[in-house]
């Protein structure tokens, strides 16, 4: 069975946490999966963090997985801002023109999911970072 | 690299399951328990969805 949820962080404890840039962890783990939390010196789980977005992007890229670059229909946008997630990786790939033009073979298309779903973990993984940072998630 | 769809799935449920036990829990028991707990639910739904569509395909 599930364990409960978070519980939110007694008022008062963030707010002496507010202070300096509070997006920079947000930023930092969106640009480079993992970098949050290693701001915020949580090692493991920027380590853990780090690894499983790194190894879904690269699976999806070594089964040839498409890397969107235009939206020409909903469908596409869709792909297009979950590849966003992935920051710094999606446009070092798209620089190196990594990835494949078009879905030709049924694990292509499985790669481009991993890809899309490794973007959209990336921002879940800053967004926790920044939750941290705040006070919101207790450390 | 050409996994087949039921390793494809252990790889996306143990990578998606690590992120989701990390940022949804606050100690590292609760995140252990919980990365379980995902790994448990996308394999096995996995697993009875397919056999769900063998018996239906049959």
């Amino acid at each position: 069975m599930a364990t409960p949820p978070n519980r939110i962080a007694a008022p008062g404890r963030g707010a002496a946490q507010n202070q300096g840039f509070v997006y920079l962890p947000l930023i930092a783990g969106w640009l480079v999966p993992g970098a949050g939390h290693f701001l915020l010196r949580k090692w493991g789980r920027g380590a853990l963090i780090s690894a499983s977005i790194f190894v879904m992007f690269g699976l999806g890229l070594a089964m040839q997985g498409k890397l969107y670059s235009k939206a020409n229909d909903i469908l596409d946008l869709l792909g297009l801002v979950g590849d966003l997630g992935n920051g710094l990786l999606f446009v070092v790939s798209r620089a190196l023109n990594l990835g494949a033009d078009q879905v030709q073979i049924t694990t292509a298309d499985y790669g481009t999911r991993f890809i899309v779903v490794a973007g959209l973990l990336n921002v879940i993984a800053a967004v926790d970072a920044h939750n941290i940072r705040t006070g919101r998630k207790s450390a | 690299m050409h996994p087949s769809h039921f390793t494809a799935v252990l790889l996306f449920a143990l990578c998606v399951s690590t992120v989701f036990g990390i940022t949804m829990r606050d100690t590292p028991q609760r995140m252990v328990r919980y990365g379980a707990y995902c790994f448990v639910l996308f394999a096995g739904s996995a697993i009875v969805l397919s056999w769900l569509m063998f018996l239906i395909a049959r």
